[in-house]
């Protein structure tokens, strides 16, 4: 099985983590905020297909980006105006906004491309790949570290980025008051409305680049329901890591580790058996938290 | 006497859609007073405040601040900027950060980007250095005593440079020694640092020993301001109430009968799973009221669900007019002879979205006069019963059709009170009969709860409110960690000293002894 176990097995693992990442850490600011958001799938998928549209129309990816970026901030407004002004259920607007994004992105694809399922075409522009001068010459550590699309460092970026604004930051402070507390940090005149609305619209921007990640990452293609649960897998990432991003990131990465390995099994497993492994882990993973937040308990004790 | 005008309401009214609750309110505090404003629930104490702090817009007349009018667009921030802070009566502090990030919440000091952790730390000793208010920058809050984390309110509230501080019912949620330790604050802050403080309150105890003046206030009025000196507990309450209220002793000497109640070494885990009572010996006879006393969490409330059969014991018995009741069901508990007034009365006393007939009724509805064979209700009887409690109760209500949640705090304890204590039970377990209860309703369930006693019931009232532990009880108990740790005639010992043994006192004295 030296096939498997090799460093493309880790590469991959890199590759699939990513975009899980990106939209974990997106889904763990409105965890911080105390909303359950479970539409990041749905606001996945749309960012997957507006990155595809933006990039064969202007010819760029970073008008791909732009283009999802910009979906990404009009889903986290629109799911906080619904969520936070009107008042409805979060989890119902979340299913809401998944269904809704399936439909949305199929339609278009037909209208706009005149195309069912999928759509490939030269014309789109991927994400460039980043080379890292020293570090590619670097036998094992290069060719995993150098070479990565864009948004895989972005991701790694973020990880510090969004630990730091959680933890550091006044800023960060005061969303997390915003969750915990909503009454304290409107007692020192701060509106706990205000920090969920950013919340939201950053969730809505890192879901969003994450589906651009799987549309311009590696593939080049939209193709319907392309963002395949990994919303959902986002968000059993966040609840594992409790909402702190270096662990949620560890989460992703095991989330991407299984995923890729159960391609690379396919040769010898049925591969209906290897494209459940992820959401098999997922579940082991949620018992795994249960437990351990008992054990904890009693040991408080 | 410090004299000159600090806030002043000219006139001030506020509607809320069906009721008015501030009705042409003139008011002038001076600068460096210690002003007690007193009224039963509802008079529109809390509502006065609000305006004040900018929670609220009132709808008529103008508040000054200092001889600056505030405006229409006055908020909490504009408040502080003012000098107007409150406390209140649940703390606005997020649980799971440190004391000194909550002080300075909204506030925080920063070095570039980045939260200053140490000028943050640094800030919050110079403060608390200042006032004298003792607290450790770096704990998380979610651990602190509840007196802790009022402390860490006061904190937060000078920090915003406050001149008039509000203080909400303070000590609802304190015990004797903390209340004690909060005066002490409140005259620290007042006499050393010539801040003006406001206290809103219904406990006139508290009103008589530390305030310089106070405001009575009845259905939006204020109804007199009166120096505290020159006044007395009786004359503010029957202000309060607008007719006499007697707060005399209601017990009256008359010996106790045979036993009806008793629990041997009863244990039992709290919801939690920790243990929650660690033995509990007790007995109550018949004519008798035995107060449990504690600070909440102490076991009380499990005690009288362990009791009511509501929760299983793990260890030793409970004996129901000489019958062991230990792990028998509610119903067959309630057949023995026992009627339990729950401490939460929302949840647990009654079912607020059903009528209050139905209410009235829970617990008889398979009984022959209200039911054909326990199955058909009798709705013309239930109808009938629900009128007479409701009146012999004196439950106000628009109709015994309407739900039980539209009543007010009080009347909903009416009804609990006017079900349970109509079986006609020969035992009682009463638990927080009046929290959240107006003084006139009060008084009302105190002589309902004498006049059970009077009539021959054992009653085990279980209470934190020290003062009605006091009027009512033969016999008190207080109750620290599941452990019985003092039993007194009530004559025989005082408020400060019960609070002592409230926390585990004499545990300490006799470890002290032992060694």
């Amino acid at each position: 099985m030296g096939d498997v176990f090799n460093i493309l097995l880790l590469q991959n693992t890199l590759r699939t983590a990513t975009p899980v990442v990106l939209a974990a850490l997106g889904c763990l600011m409105t965890q911080h905020v105390n909303i359950t958001n479970i539409g990041i799938e749905g606001m996945m998928l749309i960012g997957a297909f507006f990155a595809v549209l933006g990039s064969y129309f202007a010819g760029s990816w970073v008008a791909g980006l732009a283009c999802a970026v910009a979906m990404g901030v009009l889903l986290g407004l629109f799911y906080y105006v619904f969520v936070i002004k009107f008042g409805s259920d979060e989890f119902i607007i979340g299913v809401a906004l998944n269904i809704f994004a399936g439909g949305l992105t199929v339609f278009l694809l037909r209208t706009i491309f005149d195309v069912k399922g999928s759509f490939s075409d030269p014309a789109i522009v991927p994400l460039p790949t980043v080379e890292i001068p020293l570090m590619k010459d670097v036998p094992i550590l290069g060719p995993l570290l150098s070479g990565n699309t864009l948004l895989v460092y972005v991701s790694w970026l973020l990880v510090p980025v969004c630990w730091a604004f959680i933890y550091k930051t006044p800023m960060g402070f005061h969303l997390r008051a915003a969750g915990e507390y909503p009454d304290a940090l409107t007692a020192c005149g701060r509106s706990p409305a205000r920090m969920k609305c950013l919340a939201s619209v950053l969730c809505g921007v890192l879901s969003c680049l994450a589906g651009a990640h799987l549309s311009l990452g590696y593939l080049r293609m939209f193709s319907e329901n392309m963002s395949a649960a990994r919303g959902y897998v986002a968000f059993a990432c966040v609840i594992f890591g409790r909402g702190n991003p270096p662990r949620v990131f560890l989460a992703a990465l095991l989330f991407g580790f299984i995923e890729a390995l159960g391609l690379r099994m396919q040769k010898y497993v049925p591969s209906d058996l290897t494209a459940m492994a992820p959401y098999v882990v997922t579940i082991v993973m949620m018992v795994a938290v249960v437990l351990m937040e008992r054990r904890k308990r009693k040991r408080s004790v | 006497m410090p004299s000159s005008e600090i806030v002043r309401f000219s006139h001030v009214s506020k509607q809320y859609p069906g009721t008015l609750a501030n009705d042409d309110v003139s008011l002038s505090i001076r600068a460096g007073e210690l002003f007690a404003l007193v009224g039963e629930n509802g008079a529109g104490k809390s509502t006065l405040m609000n305006l004040l702090y900018g929670l609220q817009q009132p709808t008529l007349g103008e508040i000054f601040i200092r001889g600056r009018k505030t405006g229409p667009q006055h908020g909490p921030e504009n408040a502080m900027c003012m000098g107007v802070s409150m406390v209140h009566q649940h703390f606005k502090l997020v649980p799971g950060f440190t004391v000194a990030q909550n002080i300075l919440l909204g506030h925080e000091p920063k070095k570039g980007l980045f939260y200053d952790e140490a000028a943050a730390i640094a800030k919050t000793r110079a403060l608390s250095e200042e006032y004298g208010l003792e607290v450790e920058p770096e704990a998380v809050v979610r651990e602190l005593s509840v007196g802790l984390q009022q402390r860490v309110e006061i904190l937060k509230a000078l920090r915003a440079g406050a001149d008039v501080l509000i203080l909400d019912e303070p000590t609802a949620v304190l015990t004797p020694q903390e209340s004690e330790e909060l005066f002490e604050v409140i005259r620290r802050i007042v006499r050393e640092k010539g801040m003006t403080v406001i206290l809103i309150t219904h406990k006139l105890p508290e009103v008589m020993r530390i305030s310089d003046r106070v405001g009575v206030m009845r259905r939006g009025r204020l109804e007199k301001v009166l120096v505290t000196a020159e006044t007395s507990e009786r004359e503010i309450a029957s202000l309060m109430v607008g007719r006499d209220v007697l707060f005399d002793d209601l017990r009256t000497e008359k010996p106790a009968g045979e036993e009806r109640l008793r629990l041997s070494g009863l244990k039992a885990l709290s919801d939690r799973g920790l243990p929650a009572l660690r033995g509990v010996d007790l007995s109550v006879r018949a004519g008798e009221i035995v107060g449990v006393c504690g600070v909440e969490g102490n076991g009380q409330t499990e005690l009288a669900e362990c009791i009511a059969g509501m929760r299983p014991a793990t260890d030793g018995s409970v004996t129901l007019l000489g019958r062991d009741v230990t792990g028998c069901e509610p119903r067959a508990i309630r057949a023995q002879g026992l009627s339990y007034i729950p401490e939460d009365r929302m949840s647990m006393g009654m079912d607020a979205k059903a009528s209050v007939a139905e209410n009235l009724l829970l617990g008889r509805q398979r009984t022959p006069a209200f039911s054909r064979f326990g199955l058909h209700l009798r709705k013309r009887e239930v109808k009938k019963h629900a009128q007479e409690l409701a009146q012999a109760f004196d439950i106000r209500l628009s109709g015994v059709d309407e739900p039980a949640s539209d009543l007010s705090g009080g009347n909903m304890q009416k009804v609990v009170i006017a079900r349970e204590f109509t079986f006609g039970t020969p035992v009682l377990v009463v638990s927080q009969p009046t929290r959240g209860v107006d003084i006139g309703a009060t008084e009302f369930i105190h002589e309902r709860i004498i006049q059970k006693r009077n009539e021959g019931c054992a009653i085990l009232l279980i209470s934190a409110d020290l003062d009605e532990l006091f009027r009512l009880s033969d016999r008190l108990v207080t109750l620290y960690e599941g452990r019985v740790t003092g039993r007194f005639d009530t004559g025989g010992i005082t408020k400060e000293e019960i609070g002592y043994y409230m926390t585990g006192g004499r545990q300490a004295a006799k470890e002290g002894d032992a060694q």
